[in-house]
């Protein structure tokens, strides 16, 4: 502001940043770096947590087929459900794209409000219809293509489904972003220079949208490989994640260090690909307009 | 742009169908008159809409939730909309850092933030508390009331702002009386946006709530993980209900595209 000094102008920003960093520091970063430090710490399941600091417990994640198997299964999961969202939610958003203004705008609340209502809400329905006694083994009973209920509740696949009906609003966020950028001419010049429909969209827009279908597949990889609500309702004791397993290991088994251990791998692991792959996308990026 | 065809049109009726099947059955299942899980075959009854009222620890937990969400977007909004104001209009050394930081609770797994806050609450003796619940959800809103503001705050005409104080209001009196009106809608975004993430937050607080102060999607959750009755499914309905008329006032109001770009 003009009226300001320079050296008011040097500390404003600060100043006015000073409470929410207060916050942030005492309540997010403290907490943080003593789960950090909790997962170094023994644990004796007599006794609890003991003062000896140790490698123990990354040591038993890393090499615990137990372990191993749970972070193998949410990584299946994570990746799984990506899969399916790039599937079915860039040919839904390329279709909504090229609906009349206001239906557009319809189906587009329709599609993204899912994303703030609760969780613990849309995962509740899915128990309800994939139960044995369930909307769809009823239904797929009542027009013969079923004997008998197919066990879906408590399965890999049934909890693939929900999540996918959990994440694929974002796919269509990103990719509608993405779709807005676009320029209709191009497509006109490609069908008009002789190329085929198919071949128009393969060759000229798929190519536009790959920024948009990737930053959603971050988005979505990230948040499911931590998911928890869907998962332990639909997945249910069995079928544990990384989520699930260091929920349990804080509140049931009561094993702390174990339970920071977990967490600690998930937030690295997070982070890894969110930064990873966001790096290779501006590669990629860059590349394409260099070419 | 081209038309669709009808294999288009099918498609997007299934996808259409998959988005709303569990939020329907939902709906439809509370209004069953049995005591089980059931399509409502014999008319529509209100018995667990009715049924609601007298399940206490739902009320209470859902009173609870709605005074949480409630003091926990005020608190973020105060914190956010200076801040935001210093990262949109200040070129200073650490700005890209402290907004990373700013932003960071939306990169970090909330059973991450969950058990950070369980350890914390252990050490400090804080579990139970009201003040230091609502601390750790201002934590998990803060990004998006922040994002809110920083979007409005980055088109907004300054030339007026100038104008005021050319015309000598003191800064705080153009703060008051026209920053603050022109940030209003970013504001008021902002903090409905807020309060719906706090008011469905499960992951991060089902480790630190207690039975003194438990939200309602924890109690929802560990009712259905015990078990389905028809019970939750009214309790459901009441809430996506509550969310459509929140998300219609969010579209009127910002533009629902705008509240959830980059959200995640």
């Amino acid at each position: 502001m003009p009226s300001l000094g320079a050296s008011r102008t040097k500390h404003a920003p600060w100043l006015l940043s000073t409470p929410a960093l207060a916050v942030f520091v005492s309540m997010l970063l403290t907490p943080l770096v003593l789960t950090g430090l909790l997962s170094f710490y023994a644990f004796d399941s007599q006794r609890g947590l003991t003062d000896t600091l140790t490698l123990a417990n990354y040591l038993e994640v890393f090499t615990d087929g137990y372990y191993l198997e749970i972070f193998g299964r949410t990584a299946a999961m994570a990746l799984l459900v990506t899969l399916v969202c790039i599937v079915i939610g860039v040919p839904e958003t390329v279709i909504l794209s090229r609906m009349q203004g206001r239906w557009r705008g319809i189906f587009l609340l329709v599609i993204l409000a899912p994303l703030l209502i609760s969780v613990v809400v849309r995962t509740l329905g899915w128990s309800i219809l994939l139960g044995t006694q369930g909307l769809i083994n009823n239904a797929l009973i009542a027009i013969g293509v079923l004997d008998e209920p197919l066990r879906m509740l408590f399965t890999f696949s049934g909890m693939v489904i929900a999540l996918v009906h959990v994440m694929v609003p974002f796919m269509v966020l990103s990719v509608w972003a993405s779709i807005q950028k676009l320029d209709p001419q191009v497509e006109q010049a490609g069908l008009s220079l002789g190329a085929s429909r198919a071949t128009t969209f393969v060759r000229v827009i798929l190519p536009q949208l790959l920024p948009g279908i990737l930053s959603g597949s971050i988005i979505i990889f990230a948040l499911t490989a931590s998911a928890f609500a869907t998962p332990a309702l639909i997945g249910g004791r069995r079928l544990k994640v990384a989520a699930t397993a260091a929920y349990d290991e804080f509140l049931s088994t009561l094993n702390w260090p174990l339970g920071a251990t977990i967490a600690v791998v998930l937030l690295v692991a997070n982070v890894v690909v969110i930064a990873g792959c966001n790096r290779w996308v501006e590669r990629r990026f860059r590349s394409v307009f260099e070419s | 742009m081209q038309r669709n065809g009808p294999l288009a049109l099918i498609f997007h009726t299934l996808f259409l169908a998959f988005i709303l099947a569990p939020l329907v059955i939902v709906v439809v299942v509370s209004f069953t008159d049995k005591g089980y899980i059931s399509m409502p075959t014999d008319g529509l009854s209100l018995r667990w809409y009715r049924a609601i009222f007298e399940a206490r620890e739902l009320t209470d937990a859902f009173l609870f939730s709605a005074k949480l969400g409630i003091a926990a977007s005020c608190c973020a909004m105060v914190l956010a909309i200076p801040a935001a104001l210093a990262l949109t209009r200040y070129r200073f050394r650490g700005r890209g850092v402290l907004l990373a930081f700013f932003m960071s609770p939306l990169m970090i797994p909330q059973v991450v933030l969950g058990a950070a806050f369980l350890r914390f609450f252990n050490i400090a003796g804080l579990s139970g508390s009201f003040f230091w619940l609502m601390l750790t959800h201002v934590i998990v809103i803060v990004p998006y009331a922040m994002r809110m503001v920083i979007a409005a705050a980055t088109g907004m005409n300054r030339e007026i702002e100038n104008a005021g104080l050319s015309l000598g209001a003191s800064p705080l009196t153009v703060f008051r009386r026209i920053t603050l009106p022109m940030l209003m809608a970013g504001i008021m975004g902002g903090w409905m946006l807020s309060f719906i993430q706090s008011f469905d937050e499960l992951t991060m607080t089902i480790f630190v709530a207690t039975p003194g102060t438990m939200t309602l999607p924890v109690a929802m959750y560990n009712h259905i993980a015990h078990t389905i009755d028809p019970l939750v499914t009214s309790v459901s309905a009441v809430l996506i209900f509550g969310t459509v008329i929140l998300t219609l006032l969010l579209e009127r109001l910002v533009g629902l595209e705008k509240v959830l770009i980059g959200r995640g």
